[in-house]
C-alpha cells in the first residue's frame, strides 16, 4: 500500500566488508528511521549483511526502457574496452 | 536428567529455585511471543507483520532455551511446559499476557517489557549462574532491537497526529497499571539475589523508568498515575484472556500429542 505517509524505499544490502552494496529490494516506510528498521527486518534476517542503505525510490534516476538502444547499444560492439588482457592471480576475490 | 554434580553449561539447574526462576522469565518471553504471532497478516503493514514476527521468534528462542533449562531440574522438557500446563502453572508476568488491543497497546507493551527485560538481562549477564548468563549475554543483543523498535513507533505514534497521540496516551494509561508487577520483589527472587542469580526486580525500576520516561517524554506522552496496581502473574493468577490464549496456544499439541513439522 503506498500512500503518501509510506513512500517505496530502496534497499541496497552490503553482504561482507570488503564487497559493494547490492541492491535486494524495496520496502515501505514512513521515513527513513523505520525504512531502516524495516530493511533489516526484511532483508538481514538470515546473516545476509553487515550494512544497509536505504534511497527514497523517488530519489532514484533511472534510465528508461526506451532508451536501451542509444545508451547500450553502442557499447556492445567495442571489445578493446573490456581487460581481457589481464590475468587474474589465483587467489584473488571481489575483483 | 538430574545430575546433581554436573557443572557444565547446559545441565539442570543447581536447585528448584533456580529452575522455577528460568521458567518465570522462560514463561514471560513465551507468553508475550505468542501474543505478537496473533499480529502476523494483521500488522497496519506487511513490513511492520514481518518485524513483529521477527521479535515474536526472538522471545520464542529465548523461552526454549529458558524452559529447556529451567524443566531440566524436573525432567520436563521445553513442550511439556509450554503445552501440558494449566493455566494456574504459568508463572509470567500479567504485562505479558495482555491482550493486543490496537497497534498502540502493542507498542506501548512492548516498550515497558523491552525496557525491564534489557535491564534484567544486562543484569543477568553477571549471574552466578553460568547457563542463566550465557542466556542473557545472547538475549540482551536481541532485547537492544527490540527497545529501539518499539520506542521508533511510540514516538512517532505519540507525536503524530492528534489521533495517534490520543489514542497512544489511552494505551500507556490501559498498560500502565501492568508495569508495577514487573518490578514486584517475593521470596523467590530475593533467594535468587542473596545468591547472585538475578536481581531484585525492584532494583531495576530506576533505570527502566528513566528509559521508559525517556521516550515517552520525546512522544509527548503523560506518564499515568500510579494507583491501581494489578499483579498476581508469578503465582498463576492470570488475566481474563489467558485461559483463550493458552487454549489457542496449546490446542494443536494437546490434540495431536507429540506432533511433529
Amino acid at each position: 500500500m503506498s500512500t503518501p505517509n509510506s513512500p517505496l524505499w530502496e534497499v541496497f544490502v552490503r553482504p561482507s566488508r570488503g564487497t559493494n552494496h547490492v541492491h535486494v529490494g524495496s520496502i515501505h516506510a514512513a521515513d527513513a528511521t523505520l525504512a531502516l528498521q524495516n530493511a533489516r527486518d526484511l532483508y538481514t534476517r538470515r546473516g545476509e549483511g553487515v550494512s544497509i542503505w536505504v534511497v527514497r525510490s523517488s530519489d532514484v534516476t533511472a534510465s528508461s526502457p526506451e532508451e536501451k538502444d542509444s545508451f547500450f547499444e553502442p557499447s556492445a560492439d567495442k571489445p578493446y574496452r573490456h581487460p581481457t588482457f589481464y590475468t587474474i592471480p589465483d587467489g584473488v576475490e571481489h575483483l | 536428567m538430574t545430575s546433581p554434580v554436573s557443572e557444565q553449561p547446559g545441565a539442570a539447574p543447581a536447585n528448584a529455585d533456580v529452575a522455577a526462576y528460568a521458567i518465570r522469565l522462560g514463561d514471560d518471553a513465551l507468553i508475550l511471543s505468542h501474543r505478537l504471532s496473533e499480529w502476523t497478516a494483521h500488522a497496519p503493514q506487511i513490513e511492520e507483520d514481518l518485524a513483529l514476527a521477527n521479535i515474536a521468534l526472538d522471545l520464542l528462542g529465548q523461552a526454549r532455551t529458558l524452559l529447556a533449562y529451567g524443566g531440566a531440574f524436573s525432567g520436563r522438557s521445553e513442550d511439556d511446559l509450554a503445552y501440558l500446563r494449566e493455566e494456574r502453572q504459568f508463572t509470567n508476568l500479567q504485562l505479558t499476557e495482555i491482550e493486543n488491543g490496537d497497534f498502540a497497546v502493542t507498542m506501548i507493551r512492548q516498550l515497558l517489557f523491552s525496557c525491564y527485560q534489557h535491564e534484567l538481562y544486562r543484569d543477568l549477564e553477571s549471574s552466578t549462574d553460568a547457563q542463566l548468563a550465557a542466556i542473557a549475554a545472547k538475549a540482551v543483543k536481541e532485547v537492544s532491537y527490540h527497545v529501539e523498535h518499539a520506542s521508533t513507533w511510540v514516538l512517532r505514534l505519540g507525536d503524530g497526529t492528534e489521533l495517534s497521540h490520543d489514542r497512544t496516551q489511552a494505551a500507556l494509561d490501559a498498560v500502565w497499571p501492568y508495569s508495577h508487577e514487573l518490578f514486584v520483589d517475593d521470596e523467590l527472587v530475593r533467594r535468587m539475589a542473596d545468591s547472585g542469580v538475578g536481581p531484585l526486580p525492584s532494583v531495576l525500576r530506576p533505570a527502566w523508568l528513566g528509559a521508559v520516561q525517556d521516550v515517552l517524554t520525546e512522544a509527548t506522552l503523560v506518564l499515568p498515575d500510579d494507583d491501581w496496581q494489578p499483579s498476581g502473574g508469578r503465582n498463576g493468577l492470570h488475566t481474563e484472556g489467558f485461559g483463550y490464549l493458552l487454549a489457542e496456544m496449546q490446542h494443536l499439541h494437546r490434540s495431536h500429542p507429540g506432533a511433529q513439522w
